[in-house]
């Protein structure tokens, strides 16, 4: 069944994006990532337009995120004062990323850094998780009773600290918001929601339980991605509500799914399937930069991207 | 059917009467698109006949070309190149004009039918219409850019060549269709009709094709570029539903 999209002006077979929305859905479930690094990429393929999928893909992530987190919201695996710290770094660093995508923009080669930062942030990010959750799952195999290692580093001796309950944590709030600007300014650069960097950042950076991790991520991404909406809605007019619902449809759906999985799942074999596909991602994009592409020449709109 | 074919006659009642070119009658199966939410792409029948004053004359057998034309827009080209190792655009170049869809369908191969005179004349292959409006002279190697331009348009199916594909009976009665893409953009479309003799125009006839969105495709294009915030909000709310939706739904199918 084919459906005309307004804003994207093509007309697409409905199912497969009812398809591609339950696929990152269930993603975005399973890992309390957006699901925008992969997305995205796959909107292109079908032949949407670049500035439309972006700013699309921002609406549906809401839609996944908000339908995943009222989930975790009744597992009580949501830290809302951490997600709400993380939140203001988040709309801050948006923000500023708008401000830098339009300054890079104005040089061109603008696409080339967005897929550059794909490359960067999804290998390092990738790799790091993988190599440490080889080494969780390994340790877990060794020792059956594992003991929590407290980390006494730079996250404790700075100032403003703040207890968060739900992730066993009494530290700063100056690292959760330098987190949130990063992430938030990378997230408007790529156009995705961050989470595939917020999850480690959280992990790793901050030391938080992965359980918790997951529906903290989400719970923040609903808001970031929400601001974006507006911010494309209102100065792009790229926002396609037709291909938003469909994708949503599918998402929402893939996305209760994707939680059920996760539920079952322990937390080295979920950070390790992340890690995998983090990693796949990055090798495809990398290889696009690589190989001679079949077509050396490309259209844009005049003046634009 | 009945109604299309009272419309066709109406048309073709409508066009043999104060037609400037005197001697094309001409006929469409539809001098409007309406794109709705189900739009996937849609053919377009062009018919008519040549009077017979020019069609007896004995100078030469006649040929028909019908082109078809999207309003035309400013395109930019890329050109991608190796640099430290990856492959990133290196060089651009802006055609000024050019239509994002194009459909030439003559009687014959494009070369026998119109001659190299006629095509500059009248801009009748997509090559000669994007070099006629569209390039300034100052640039080195332009014509690389704009084949690339016609290559990747030809590929989607936006620019078309369609030789033989003009049914020209006994000299007088000609038909040909074309498909439009399902990825069309709104605006007047011309589409133009020139008899050809040895490759020169004789008589050439334009009319507009009408392609614009109806119903709820014109609601939401309407109110995303008129009341931003509003569609903004609306697109927000609908995906706050959804999300809302879907957990309560699966909610009650865990019991």
């Amino acid at each position: 069944m084919y459906i005309y999209l307004p804003i994207a002006e093509v007309s697409v077979n409905a199912f497969v994006l009812l398809g591609l929305g339950g696929l990152v859905g269930i993603l975005s479930g399973m890992f309390g990532v957006g699901g925008g690094f992969l997305m995205t990429p796959l909107l292109f393929f079908i032949g949407i337009p670049p500035a439309v999928a972006v700013a699309t893909e921002a609406n549906q992530i809401v839609a996944s995120s908000f339908s995943g987190v009222l989930a975790h919201v009744k597992r009580k695996t949501v830290d809302f004062k951490m997600g709400g710290v993380l939140l203001i770094g988040g709309l801050v660093g948006a923000a500023l990323g708008v401000v830098v995508f339009n300054y890079l923009k104005s040089l061109g080669q603008v696409d080339l850094l967005v897929k550059l930062c794909y490359v960067l942030f999804l290998g390092v990010v990738g790799s790091l998780m993988f190599a440490e959750s080889l080494r969780a799952l390994r340790k877990s195999k060794q020792v059956a009773v594992s003991k929590p290692r407290k980390k006494r580093g730079l996250v404790h001796s700075l100032p403003f600290k703040m207890r968060f309950r739900v992730s066993g944590l009494y530290i700063s709030i100056i690292p959760p918001i330098v987190v949130g600007v990063a992430v938030g300014v990378l997230a408007a650069i790529m156009g995705v929601g961050g989470g595939f960097v917020m999850v480690p950042a959280m992990i790793y950076l901050l030391g938080m339980p992965t359980k918790v991790v997951v529906g903290t991520s989400l719970f923040q991404i609903i808001f970031v991605t929400a601001f974006t909406t507006m911010l494309h809605a209102t100065t792009n007019y790229t926002v396609d509500m037709v291909l938003a619902v469909l994708l949503l449809i599918g998402g929402v759906i893939g996305a209760q799914f994707g939680t059920m999985i996760g539920a079952k799942l322990k937390a080295e074999q979920l950070r390790i399937l992340l890690a995998l596909m983090v990693l796949l991602v990055c090798g495809k994009l990398a290889l696009d930069l690589i190989v001679e592409p079949a077509e050396l020449f490309s259209l844009g709109v005049a003046g634009g991207h | 059917m009945q109604g299309f074919f009272a419309r066709l006659l109406f048309a073709l009642l409508a066009l043999s009467g104060p037609v400037s070119a005197q001697d094309i009658v001409l006929g469409m199966s539809k001098n409007e698109i309406g794109i709705t939410a189900f739009f996937n792409g849609s053919e377009i029948l062009i018919f008519g006949a040549l009077k017979h004053e020019t069609a007896a004359s004995s100078a030469g057998d006649l040929d028909v070309v019908v082109t078809i034309a999207s309003p035309r827009n400013p395109v930019t080209v890329r050109r991608k190149d190796k640099r430290l190792g990856i492959w990133v655009n290196v060089e651009a170049f802006d055609v000024d004009l050019a239509p994002s869809f194009y459909a030439v369908a003559t009687t014959g191969p494009f070369d026998r039918v119109v001659s190299e005179a006629s095509d500059l004349w009248h801009q009748i292959s997509v090559r000669q219409l994007i070099r006629a409006v569209a390039v300034p002279p100052s640039t080195n190697n332009k014509d690389q850019f704009t084949e690339a331009l016609v290559r990747v348009r030809e590929e989607q199916g936006l620019y078309q060549m369609l030789p033989g594909s003009v049914q020209l009976q006994e000299q007088t009665l000609f038909s040909t269709s074309v498909s439009l893409p399902s990825n069309l953009v709104e605006g007047a479309y011309s589409a133009r009709i020139f008899v050809m003799r040895d490759g020169e125009v004789v008589s050439q006839y334009q009319t507009a094709i009408d392609v614009h969105k109806v119903g709820i495709e014109r609601w939401l294009y309407n109110l995303a570029h008129e009341r931003p915030v509003v569609y903004g909000l609306l697109s927000l709310a609908i995906a706050i539903f959804s999300g809302w939706a879907a957990a309560a739904a699966f909610r009650l199918l865990r019991g």
